[in-house]
């Protein structure tokens, strides 16, 4: 059996620290866990840097970093925390290179997770960096994906957003495109909405559907490819594009560049605009393999 | 010798920024622009000692930059060709009179976020250990941010100097108004030497010997000239410290002050001819 994301991480921030001579910044990065097992166990002294709680000067200090050239990892434990991460990352480091010629390269680990973790915290917000020029987003979701990540980010000199997401961080396995000549509908998932679309797409073609499906690693840019294009193009009754986002922010954003380069509709879903609770009925989670399985028979029977 | 030097740079900043006050007035600049005059001898006299001991630190600028670009020996036909949006400017005529930078002198842009480069400062420092000079005002010192950027400056030990350029003003809101503390006090709070003092070249010096071997402070209050931005004045019989010195030093500052008129005259002229 391959290595999972975790160990995949766990190995990418090891040698980022000692053979790239590198920082890692975050909080709480050498407690118990060692951030769901994802950190090498290092200090200090090794370039694992604790930093304080001070979450909108915390983003600052790894611009400063950024500057320097040393190509910096920034673990904000939870997506949500970036509304304070976000501000000096993307109002300095992402325009530096632009206004100054001073590129500011750093990896952000973003981490979400689903459900039970109330109002403030989980899901992906990658939404938030997207709208900001100089920023790249990546969500991967397979051990090979986060080394493509980590490698297309030391090659480059951009700030780059890196989407995780902890359901995904026990994979091994790769996904695989599946792309017919002629569906009824493609699926265009996004982050950990990725597995789920796998088991709704078996569902779907169990009842007799063709179903393609389409693996979003790289969220900005979004580059509309044209063996997708075609794919689309060829289906009876569109796509959609899934994410554990809320669904107005990246989702609506690529199917809408969809829909203005091709010729069929492309629907979303994401989480809904409404705030989510701790508790079951009030959590706000990202479309279930039921969910995705309805809204295609929609599609159909619309 | 060492006010003297000082003076030089006071008189480059001075006699630069006389000129954009008029360029704004006829409008030859027509962006928003923030003048350092009144103020000059905050960089102008940290530049000098800075020189003095033979230290090329990374400086982050604030907004109201051009005395400290100047004064660290920033290129000034950059920063003209800056002011008039020319793309061989210092921020590739992108950052206007707000995000100047000098690469070549270590001198990082402001992204216009009040105290911002506080943060960016004390992080860079942590990076490189390398010493580290970060200029702000007094209403940038109020941002939250930047008293945890103290704090973790206090941390870690690291060799920055935190110069804040205190004038008393939040546009015209004054300090008194917005708060009940002071910010060389706060920095004590957090374990570093934190000063209040005012912008005499001497003052500053005294506080300077222990600058790059911990975190320090120096709340320094200055008197600026015009308006917040743009060419306006509102009260012309303000205290000038540049007056005041050139008054001390005599004819030699009468002299530099002539010199460097018209070097900046010639070079706003020379750069104007091929707009």
């Amino acid at each position: 059996m391959g290595k999972t994301i975790r160990e995949t991480i766990k190995t990418i921030t090891e040698h980022h620290l000692k053979v790239e001579k590198s920082l890692c910044f975050g909080q709480c990065l050498t407690a118990v866990g060692w951030v769901g097992g994802t950190l090498p166990e290092l200090y200090e002294e090794d370039g694992m840097v604790e930093v304080t709680t001070a979450d909108v000067a915390n983003g600052g200090f790894v611009v400063g970093a950024g500057l320097q050239g040393i190509r910096p990892i920034y673990v904000v434990r939870y997506q949500g925390f970036q509304w304070y991460n976000s501000p000096m990352i993307t109002n300095y480091a992402s325009k530096s290179k632009e206004v100054w010629n001073r590129p500011c390269p750093i990896f952000i680990r973003s981490i979400a997770m689903e459900g039970g973790i109330g109002p403030v915290a989980g899901s992906s917000h990658h939404s938030l960096y997207q709208r900001m020029p100089g920023t790249k987003i990546l969500s991967p979701m397979t051990p090979n994906e986060y080394k493509y990540a980590y490698d297309s980010f030391m090659t480059d000199d951009d700030v780059y957003y890196i989407s995780e997401h902890r359901r995904s961080y026990d994979n091994t396995e790769e996904f695989e495109d599946v792309m017919y000549e002629e569906s009824d509908v493609v699926l265009f998932p996004i982050s950990i909405t990725r597995f789920d679309a796998e088991e709704a797409r078996k569902d779907l073609e169990s009842s007799g559907l063709k179903v393609s499906i389409i693996h979003q690693l790289w969220i900005k840019p979004f580059v509309f490819k044209e063996e997708w294009k075609k794919c689309l193009n060829n289906s009876k009754f569109g796509g959609i594009v899934l994410d554990d986002d809320y669904e107005q922010g990246v989702a609506s954003s690529i199917a809408h560049r969809m829909m203005i380069e091709s010729n069929k509709k492309v629907y979303t879903m994401g989480l809904e605009h409404r705030t989510a609770g701790f508790y079951k009925d009030v959590d706000n989670l990202p479309p279930s393999p039921k969910e995705i399985f309805n809204k295609v028979s929609e599609m159909i029977n619309a | 010798m060492f006010r003297t030097q000082v003076f030089k740079k006071a008189s480059l900043v001075r006699n630069f920024e006389e000129i954009v006050f008029q360029k704004l007035k006829d409008k030859t600049i027509s962006i928003p622009s923030y003048l350092s005059v009144g103020q000059e001898f905050i960089s102008a006299t940290i530049a000098q000692l800075v020189e003095d001991i033979g230290v090329e630190p990374d400086i982050f600028i604030q907004h109201r930059g051009h005395g400290t670009y100047l004064s660290f020996g920033g290129d000034v036909i950059q920063l003209i060709d800056e002011l008039l949006g020319k793309k061989t400017g210092c921020a590739n005529g992108m950052g206007g009179s707000a995000s100047i930078q000098s690469i070549e002198k270590n001198i990082y842009g402001h992204d216009g976020m009040m105290g911002s480069q506080v943060p960016i400062a004390v992080g860079s420092c942590y990076a490189t250990k390398r010493p580290t000079i970060v200029f702000m005002g007094d209403s940038s010192a109020e941002e939250d941010y930047v008293f945890s950027s103290i704090g973790w400056a206090a941390t870690k030990n690291l060799p920055i100097l935190f110069v804040v350029e205190d004038n008393n003003l939040s546009i015209l809101t004054e300090k008194s108004v917005r708060r009940s503390w002071k910010i060389d006090e706060v920095a004590k709070g957090f374990g570093v030497t934190g000063v209040n003092l005012l912008d005499s070249p001497f003052d500053i010096r005294n506080y300077f010997k222990d600058v790059f071997k911990k975190p320090i402070l120096l709340n320094i209050n200055t008197i600026r000239k015009y308006w917040h931005a743009g060419a306006g004045i509102d009260n012309p019989e303000v205290f000038d410290r540049y007056e005041d010195e050139m008054k001390q030093i005599g004819n030699e500052a009468k002299k530099i002050h002539e010199e460097n008129k018209k070097l900046v005259t010639e070079l706003w002229e020379k750069q104007l001819e091929k707009q």
